[in-house]
């Protein structure tokens, strides 16, 4: 399983990934392969203010529909735009070109709670053996 | 009671592929090879195979069998014509249907292949009704195979496979091969949308048949790809095509599931009655597509509006690739069942996305 070991993620799937006090937030690549192929993100409008562990916006796939959360809160700087169009980008490259947004953190240290890229993949493992 | 999960012959094929596989029904299926979308653009355009061998292959014989399941089935059996498949409802005394299958008429036998889950319910049903007939029931699903091949490409490479010509073979008909003493039946069905022929075979034989379908992990068949569950539920989908658990179920009839076509109220049925009398009363509602703005998915139990209160239900909703838009079915008030009628669906969140009712199938192949 894929899982970058420059971010934080969290027990919902979701990346973190921080320069500074700007976060850039994804789903893993392991929360899109369950969702199958994805057909609609919808996101936050940017400027919107987003407290920690709100839920953000949802990712529809042809299985599911399902919520996205972020753990750290903050302004929304920036959207993936290229998602409205092209929501199979999360599917192709979760951790890249398919990122959702960027946040202006109001307190990143938060995410110093979060999983690392080894403790995230044995979460997972675990998951799947239950 | 706790059952292990059901195994079907294909198994190792599906691991070698590459399959994410579910529990489905008490069986262990692919959900996806490669993708639901490529899997469902590859049936619309090529040949997919797909592993069914998970549904229900019951075998009646005995002299009896015609007068019985004529009085099983919503379809008219009597004279049923031998090599030919009957599409039909079984259903309860109130009409609620049990399950919908396909009857074969071979020459010495019947045989029904039915739903996975509901596979225990109809022999139960069967079995119970067939007392003091001439028919004896069997189970035959553990000793066979089933696959289907679909696809505009499918005639012309099965014909390779099975050195046959298969357009020869009428739709909804099917062709019985001996193999020593075995039997391979092959029919012109499916459950796509697309022209196909689906087979079924026992289950040792099929280490002979899945090679050449299938291709190897390392060599796989240049043209022929497997698609699994994922897929067939987007293609039947844009089929119109109903799923016992979605557009069927017990507190259904199959009028008002829209499938009057395969009920002959003529004729004594369990569930005739009640048919009948909705046939003469009118139905209060009905089985309708949906065509909604935007690429958000309706789901199973989302409500219909029409302006005030609910008006109806969501049974299956997908985002069409072949129309990219998003569809569904749904049953609504006869009243808002009329082609045009513009409604509302009730999506998560409880936001509203507007709907106009459409005819069925939301996609028809092009004839060849």
């Amino acid at each position: 399983m894929k899982a970058p070991t420059d971010r934080k993620y969290s027990k919902t799937h979701e990346w973190y990934l921080v320069n500074g006090d700007v976060v850039t937030m994804g789903i893993t690549q392991h929360a899109a392969d369950e969702l199958t192929d994805i057909t609609y993100i919808e996101l936050p409008d940017v400027g919107a203010t987003i407290g920690a562990g709100d839920s953000i916006g949802e990712v529809e796939s042809v299985k599911a529909t399902s919520e996205i959360f972020a753990a750290v809160g903050g302004a929304v700087l920036a959207v993936n735009e290229a998602l409205s169009d092209h929501p199979e980008l999360v599917n192709d490259d979760a951790f890249g070109d398919g990122w959702l947004v960027k946040l202006q953190a109001s307190a990143p240290e938060a995410l110093t709670a979060l999983m690392d890229a080894n403790q995230y993949k044995a979460f997972v493992e675990n998951a799947e053996q239950s | 009671m706790t059952e292990s999960v059901h195994k079907t012959p294909l198994n190792d094929y599906h691991r070698e592929h590459g399959a994410r596989m579910v529990e489905f029904a008490g069986w262990e299926m692919p959900l996806q090879f490669r993708g639901i979308k490529e899997e469902h653009v590859h049936t619309r355009t090529s040949c997919s195979v797909f592993d069914v061998s998970h549904m229900g292959r019951i075998v009646l014989t005995g002299k009896d069998c015609e007068s019985f399941l004529n009085r099983i089935c919503t379809r008219n059996l009597a004279g049923a014509e031998i090599n030919r498949c009957y599409y039909s409802h079984i259903c309860r005394e109130d009409g609620g249907i049990l399950d919908d299958v396909l009857v074969y008429r071979y020459e010495d036998r019947w045989g029904i292949v039915c739903n996975a889950g509901n596979r225990e319910k109809i022999l139960a049903w069967l079995n119970k009704h067939a007392a003091g007939n001439d028919v004896q029931v069997r189970d035959d699903t553990f000793d066979t195979g089933m696959v289907a091949c679909q696809g505009p490409a499918t005639l012309e490479l099965g014909g390779e496979l099975a050195n046959r010509d298969l357009s020869t073979i009428g739709r909804y008909r099917f062709d019985v091969r001996q193999i020593g003493p075995m039997q391979l039946v092959i029919s012109r069905t499916g459950y796509t949308g697309e022209d196909g022929v689906e087979v079924i075979l026992p289950t040792m034989l099929v280490p002979f048949l899945a090679p050449k379908l299938f291709g190897t992990k390392d060599e796989p068949h240049p043209i022929i790809q497997p698609a699994g569950l994922g897929a067939r539920d987007t293609l039947r989908i844009e089929a119109g095509m109903p799923l016992y658990g979605h557009e069927l179920s017990e507190e259904v009839d199959t009028l008002t599931a829209g499938q009057g076509w395969c009920v002959d109220l003529t004729k004594d049925f369990i569930g005739a009655e009640p048919m009948r009398r909705l046939q003469e009363q009118g139905l209060p509602r009905k089985l309708v597509g949906l065509e909604l703005e935007g690429r958000r998915i309706a789901r199973q139990h989302y409500k219909v509006h029409a302006g005030g209160g609910a008006v109806g239900e969501v049974t299956s909703g997908t985002l069409s690739p072949t129309l990219s838009k998003s569809i569904a079915m749904a049953f609504v008030a006869s009243e808002y069942a009329d082609v045009g009628t513009t409604l509302e669906v009730e999506m998560t969140g409880a936001r509203r996305t507007s709907a106009t009712v459409v005819k069925l199938p939301f996609y028809k192949r092009a004839k060849s």
